[in-house]
């Protein structure tokens, strides 16, 4: 057992956290930020020339060959960063989809191209009634000759407007929520039938609601016609990528909130002073330290073949940061006090972007009765 | 980063748990598991049992007994034995003034001391808590006055675990009256059978007798059994409180009482189906395990630090396990309260525990113990520095608030 990094790891990290102590300054986000698809093209293309869009993918299909451990480095230092680039929704869960689910050809053509910077995903699959069941999915495909053809709506896809290739689940066979059935399919975002409907989430992104007319799917952009396991396992993995995320923008809030209370004076003195403050802070520390070590366990766990094992280790993972992040979110504008309101500060930035976290692919609440149903986590 | 256990580690494990499975005495382990007091015999037993296998004093360097083994494998043995589950060596013992003899004591005292300690043939209890120091421990008033070649104590120690059964105590007294609070103290050690100490038990919310009272009244002791120098009791005391990181935690105590709980929750009915099958109590046994889950990750990310950190400076998570161990520790009796239900009422008298005593049991014969285990169990947020200490020190330490 050790938590140590490799050497190659340590490089990587090292390169992100200077790619975000240059680039990522509060006020050059906020200048990213008016870019028209909220993010900035420039970064984008350095991701792509310091290897980051090629992490998860086998080095045979240009890849970096790395796993979890890479992915949760990247997505820590981008959580400390607040960053606004659609990594999680091109490398995480489009990457992880077609790392799954694609054949040869599939990962020949489209590695390269997001490697390069040259391919940005997204995943269209949530609906107006899924909430948080993956099987919820009523949209059609429906088998024309050789083509599929792709109805239904498709809602709060993550980067959706940004996106140049969506990858969208949609039914070949049985009802909504079976879990036979569920097709996956590359389709362009500008392919005749798709219209999107853009707008910015709380947290500063960006998502689209969008729907699907009549949209032709050639048999080779199939990815699979049997696609919820292949669904589960990249949630998993997303989740563990999201709560390295969490990790890093609560470890920012901590730092900040308790500089804030060695600076801030009141009555006279630095207001870190007072004990009911300094116990609250230590109780957010608590909260992040715990939430950092399920954040590690998730990465380990993510990598897991068997569904239920790695289910209830991601399940308990998503709840520890879900908690955590309230604590941690909630103490870090308590103690920071009115100033802790604005949009002016970073800190309320954190704490949106953490609460957003909550509520993807299952919130504390949702994943505390999946793991209550599943069994027990001590073995 | 790799947080498996290697091949060799889970050798390990599994041999020690074949040995706890093989040699902890069943009478034992059925106190352990049903949460009632073991006996000053059964530790005696049980410890001499570890010590035959060189495992009593696991921790300790190996030229004092100790065996040597990784953190990562100390940390296995621990959560074995927690486990089993089987008795902890005792700690007075074990894990607080062996360390301190062997690091600062004088080359009779650990050649007189430590192999005793390691065979448990010397009782040893704690002498630092005063009625008028608890949290602010400096403040201690017991007065160890120089005679010729002895010091003469006088004062009172409180809340002294298991000393009725104790042969030795170790104690902070102050030798320098004029001196600041932390500076004028000594680390002495007291046989208990030198006249003029007496011991009064402390009867606890449980009913239980664990901790008591000692007086001291001139009490003669040599000057060769202090511990290092004259006045810098506080530095060893120092050592000794920051000395117990790994096990307090006590993540293997928890995850056996949450099996307990299963069990438990399994034979136990509630409106025809077993109460392990509502959902409302599944989700709060879920909501501990995955407390304990983040408790074990961290436990283990200190172990790791430990491996590679210069001694004596431990990781700033290991701060954390005190306050987040005892309170899963406490929630799960919580929990187990939950589970026994109206059952936790009748309260079983001492006589009843005896040999011999035959009546029945009133309601499930495991419950009996429960609400006095959930009663007792508020002290651990309280002993060893309570919660509120933990986060002033954090705060401090850590923070830099």
């Amino acid at each position: 057992m050790d938590f140590d990094f490799t050497e190659e790891q340590r490089l990587l990290k090292e390169s992100v956290d200077r790619f975000i102590a240059d680039r990522y300054e509060f006020e050059q986000r906020k200048s990213f930020a008016k870019n028209e698809s909220g993010f900035a093209p420039e970064n984008w293309k350095q991701f792509a020339d310091l290897g980051l869009l090629a992490i998860p993918f086998a080095e045979e299909h240009g890849g970096f060959g790395g796993g979890p451990i890479e992915t949760m480095i990247v997505m820590e230092a981008f959580g400390r960063g607040l960053v606004l680039e659609p990594y999680f929704s091109t490398v995480v869960l489009g990457g992880g989809l077609l790392r799954h689910a694609g054949s040869d050809a599939h990962k020949s053509e489209l590695i390269a191209k997001i490697a390069s910077g040259d391919l940005r995903l997204a995943f269209a699959h949530g609906e107006r009634q899924s909430r948080y069941d993956l099987a919820d999915v009523e949209t059609r495909a429906k088998k024309s000759g050789a083509n599929y053809v792709l109805e239904g709506e498709k809602s709060l896809v993550l980067n959706g407007d940004s996106a140049d290739m969506l990858i969208v689940s949609a039914r070949v066979a049985g009802d909504a929520r079976d879990r036979k059935g569920i097709g996956l399919f590359l389709v362009d975002s500008n392919a005749k039938g798709v219209s999107r409907r853009f707008y910015p989430t709380q947290d500063g992104l960006r998502a689209a609601e969008i729907s699907l007319s009549g949209v032709e799917v050639p048999a080779g952009r199939v990815l699979t016609e049997d696609g919820l396991p292949i669904i589960e396992r990249v949630a998993d993995e997303a989740i563990a990528a999201l709560a390295a995320e969490a990790v890093g923008a609560m470890t920012e809030m901590h730092a900040l909130t308790v500089d804030y209370l060695k600076t801030r004076k009141q009555f006279g003195v630095a207001i870190g002073a007072f004990q009911a403050l300094q116990h609250r802070a230590v109780d957010m520390f608590v909260a992040l330290e715990q939430a950092r070590s399920m954040a590690m366990f998730a990465t380990m766990m993510s990598a897991e073949d068997d569904a239920e094992t790695r289910s209830r280790a991601i399940s308990a993972a998503k709840v520890q940061i879900g908690r955590s992040a309230k604590i941690v979110g909630q103490g870090a504008i308590q103690l920071h006090g009115g100033v802790g309101m604005t949009m002016e500060l970073k800190v309320g930035h954190y704490f949106k972007r953490a609460t957003m976290i909550d509520v993807m692919f299952g919130d504390a609440d949702y994943h505390l009765a999946r793991l209550a149903e599943a069994g027990s986590l001590v073995a | 980063m790799d947080l498996r256990f290697t091949d060799e580690e889970l050798k390990f494990r599994d041999d020690v748990r074949a040995f706890f499975k093989d040699n902890l005495p069943p009478a034992i382990r059925e106190k352990m598991k049903e949460g009632r007091h073991t006996s000053k015999d059964d530790l005696v037993q049980w410890t001499r049992i570890l010590n035959k296998k060189g495992w009593a004093v696991s921790h300790w360097p190996k030229d004092y007994g100790g065996t040597g083994w990784t953190p990562v494998q100390q940390y296995i043995f621990l959560d074995e034995l927690q486990q089993a589950p089987a008795p902890s060596p005792l700690p007075f013992g074990v894990s607080m003034v062996g360390p301190v003899i062997y690091t600062f004591g004088s080359d009779a005292q650990k050649k007189q001391f430590l192999p005793r300690i390691a065979n448990l043939d010397d009782w040893w209890c704690q002498g630092f808590s005063e009625p008028g120091a608890g949290s602010d421990l400096a403040s201690l008033k017991t007065t160890a006055k120089r005679d010729g070649d002895h010091y003469v104590i006088n004062g009172q120690k409180t809340w002294t675990t298991l000393a009725q059964h104790a042969d030795w105590i170790f104690l902070l007294a102050r030798t320098d009256m004029a001196a600041k609070k932390q500076e004028g103290i000594s680390f002495i050690l007291v046989n208990m059978k030198t006249p003029g100490i007496t011991v009064r038990p402390i009867v606890t919310i449980d009913g239980g007798a664990e901790v008591n009272e000692v007086f001291f009244d001139d009490v003669r002791v040599p000057l060769e059994n202090r511990v290092g120098e004259e006045n810098k009791g506080w530095d060893y005391a120092k050592f000794l409180l920051g000395n117990e990181r790994v096990g307090i935690a006590r993540v293997g105590v928890s995850k056996e009482r949450l099996r307990r709980i299963r069990e438990l929750a399994s034979a136990t009915t509630d409106h025809g189906r077993p109460l392990i099958e509502l959902p409302r109590f599944r989700e709060k046994l879920a909501a501990v395990e995955v407390e304990l889950k983040a408790l074990e990750m961290t436990q283990l990310r200190v172990v790791a630090a430990e491996a590679k950190r210069a001694k004596g400076k431990p990781d700033p998570a290991s701060s954390i396990l005190k306050i987040k161990g005892s309170e899963i520790q406490q929630v799960t009796t919580e929990l187990l309260m939950e589970v026994v239900g109206p059952y936790a009422l009748p309260y079983r008298q001492e006589h009843e525990e005896e040999k011999g005593w035959n009546e029945p049991p009133i309601g499930p014969d495991w419950a009996s113990t429960i609400a006095p285990t959930y009663f007792n169990t508020r002290k651990v947020s309280i002993y060893g520095g309570s919660n509120e200490i933990q986060k002033n020190i954090i705060a401090k330490a850590i923070l830099g608030l």
